[in-house]
């Protein structure tokens, strides 16, 4: 560990097994460093990954950059309503994306809606993370009744698919942001912890956790220390693909009505609100927030794809 | 293999048990469906006397074993918006989804298998990148956007087909389905459509993986050596071999699409039991969700059940009940 940051000359004293173990490149090489240079070599992968940061720019910085704040009552006048793209407004502004049916820049609502959706994704992603990963690695751990029991309960719930269970939760617990987030986390959870349960078994039964339990250390600490960080890489893998899920799935429930409320105008309302405007011929109100939705959705999966391929042992030179 | 199918029945019970009761209790405490049937001119003793019709006077244990006792019957609980049995219901809607959904798997076996095909026996054809391609966005792909998309340009822009409803129905067999006539087939092709959308990157990819990989066989080899046709060795040896985890794959998913329809039939207004579905937690009737997911974990249950009898008879190496785990 220490002798990281001394490259070259340092190791060849230092741990002769490792370097028999892990061809090691001749020029100083960061874990990092290594994973960047391959990440870049998919043009598709970085393009991606450039929208991907500009469109949670786009998000995070929203009050910022929107042109007007669509929920500021004094900055939207109904005058406006349902103006196709790049119609003028009254006072002389460029709807570049039309106005949608209470006279709001479609462009600012979108930015606006992106926060709301992302931080949905991110959030519920997060936390089904953190309880997968628990779940799974006291599976893996423990081993014997315990596994059973929390496989028996993770196989139970992949059965029946991520919409259903949180259409379900949806109908007991009512809508909003906090219960969406919850039915979301208890919907993907399950692929988090089969994700780390495979991979700790294998990590467990590795010398340096044998080494570990040696050494006298707690159950907590070998858990969270030793294995926890080898199983990292396919976790991050699935967490950027469930994030991407858990958007297009709070969509998915915005629309059918039973997901966030009004208040709360993520992406998903956006297009459930155009929908209503659509057979009259008014295509921008639904069709410009899918498709932030559909860019969103993809950089994510792109990005999961190419750090799949990058993270994964069994295709490294 | 009967005590493999009995266990896995069993095991199916329970399951349908758990998820009833978590389902009752989780609705039994989010709000009071009295509220509901009362209109303002109402006094305390209408009230009281609505909530006893109900049965939703008597202590919770009491209407859990009540509801557990008349679901062993057949009997799910009667709509408190409809008025009429929740499981009959259901099921006069089911037919609906039903269709609906095997129009869509047909169509994405349809479609996705020869684009599979085309795309694992040239795999480094610009078609086939583009397939690929094309396979990762419908991955991507927000079904509802879609179907909404669909609408705007196939009926509102182009007026080709018609957007919401079932269209006419006809009665062959003693099914009645939308699919035997033109009417009702005019209304199916964009919503199964849009539904089979959900599964043609799977099948796509599943036939794609398949081919390369058989291609290599020896079998196929013997084939050409053989002198057979190209056409022949596609289509009769190779897709017969691998056929068997596509069907499995399929087989699976058609639960999925089940549930999925939920969204397809929410967008063209098809009159399913998804739709009921959404209806009735707008509306809190309670009897009808609990009916609901009843049935759908059912269907759930028997269709991996089927799928498992037909791997072991398909396949003999895989052995019923003594998967190690």
């Amino acid at each position: 560990m220490s002798s990281a940051d001394l490259p070259g000359t340092e190791r060849l004293p230092a741990e002769p097994v490792a370097e028999a173990a892990v061809p090691i490149a001749p020029q100083a090489e960061t874990p990092f460093g290594r994973f960047f240079e391959t990440y870049v070599e998919s043009p598709l992968a970085v393009g991606a990954f450039i929208l991907l940061v500009l469109i949670i720019g786009a998000a995070v910085f929203a009050p910022w950059i929107a042109p007007q704040n669509p929920y500021d009552l004094a900055q939207v006048s109904v005058l406006d309503s349902r103006l196709p793209p790049g119609a003028v407004s009254m006072d002389g502004y460029t709807f570049w994306l039309g106005t949608d049916g209470a006279g709001r820049d479609l462009f600012s609502a979108i930015l606006y809606g992106l926060r709301i959706s992302l931080s949905v994704g991110v959030l519920s992603g997060l936390f089904a993370l953190v309880l997968g990963m628990v779940v799974g690695l006291i599976a893996a751990y423990f081993g014997g009744r315990t596994e059973t029991l929390l496989m028996r309960i993770v196989d139970l719930q992949l059965s029946l698919p991520a919409v259903l269970i949180a259409l379900i939760l949806l109908a007991i617990l009512g809508k909003g942001l906090d219960k969406i987030v919850i039915a979301l986390v208890v919907a993907q959870w399950a692929y988090y912890a089969r994700t780390v349960r495979s991979s700790a078994l294998v990590e467990r039964r590795k010398e340096y956790v044998e080494a570990a339990v040696c050494l006298g250390l707690g159950r907590g600490r070998i858990i969270f220390r030793h294995i926890l960080p080898n199983c990292l890489a396919p976790l991050i893998v699935v967490g950027t693909v469930q994030t991407a899920s858990a958007i297009a799935l709070e969509a998915t429930l915005s629309f059918l009505g039973v997901g966030l409320p009004p208040t709360e105008p993520s992406l998903g309302l956006l297009i459930s609100n155009g929908f209503n405007y659509m057979l009259s011929g008014r295509y921008w109100i639904a069709f410009f927030p899918g498709i932030a939705l559909l860019l969103t959705i993809v950089a994510i999966n792109l990005v999961g794809d190419r750090l799949r391929d990058v993270l994964n042992p069994r295709l490294a030179r | 293999m009967a005590v493999f199918i009995l266990r896995r029945l069993m095991q199916a019970v329970l399951v349908v048990l758990a998820m009833a009761s978590l389902v009752f209790f989780g609705v039994y405490l989010v709000g009071d469906p009295v509220w509901m049937f009362v209109s303002p001119d109402m006094n305390q003793a209408d009230i009281a006397a609505v909530t006893a019709s109900l049965g939703l006077d008597r202590p919770i244990w009491e209407q859990f074993g009540r509801f557990l006792w008349s679901a062993a019957q057949g009997d799910l609980g009667r709509s408190f918006v409809f008025g009429e049995p929740a499981l009959g219901l259901i099921l006069s809607r089911m037919p609906a989804t039903l269709e609906l959904a095997t129009a869509a798997l047909v169509m994405a076996i349809l479609i996705g298998i020869p684009l599979g095909l085309y795309a694992g026996l040239n795999p480094d054809r610009l078609g086939s990148r583009s397939i690929m391609a094309g396979s990762i966005v419908g991955f991507s792909l927000p079904n509802f956007w879609v179907g909404i998309m669909l609408i705007m340009v196939f009926a509102v822009m182009l007026g080709w087909l018609p957007s919401t409803g079932r269209g006419e129905t006809a009665t062959w067999f003693g099914i009645t389905s939308s699919l035997f006539t033109l009417d009702g087939l005019s209304h199916m092709v964009l919503p199964a459509f849009n539904l089979a959308l959900t599964k043609l990157a799977l099948v796509i990819r599943l036939t794609r993986a398949g081919t390369m990989e058989a291609i290599h066989q020896d079998y196929i080899k013997f084939a050409r050596a053989k002198g057979l046709s190209h056409r022949r060795i596609v289509f009769v040896h190779l897709l017969k071999n691998i056929m068997i985890p596509i069907v499995t794959v399929i087989g699976l998913e058609f639960g999925t699409l089940v549930a999925f329809a939920v969204v397809t039939e929410t967008v063209f207004a098809w009159p399913g039991m998804g739709k009921l579905l959404i209806e009735a937690i707008q509306r809190l009737d309670r009897p009808v969700i609990v009916a609901y997911l009843v049935l759908i974990v059912l269907l759930f249950v028997v269709i991996n059940l089927i799928v498992d009898i037909c791997y072991s008879l398909l396949d003999p190496r895989v052995r019923l009940g003594e998967a190690s785990r």
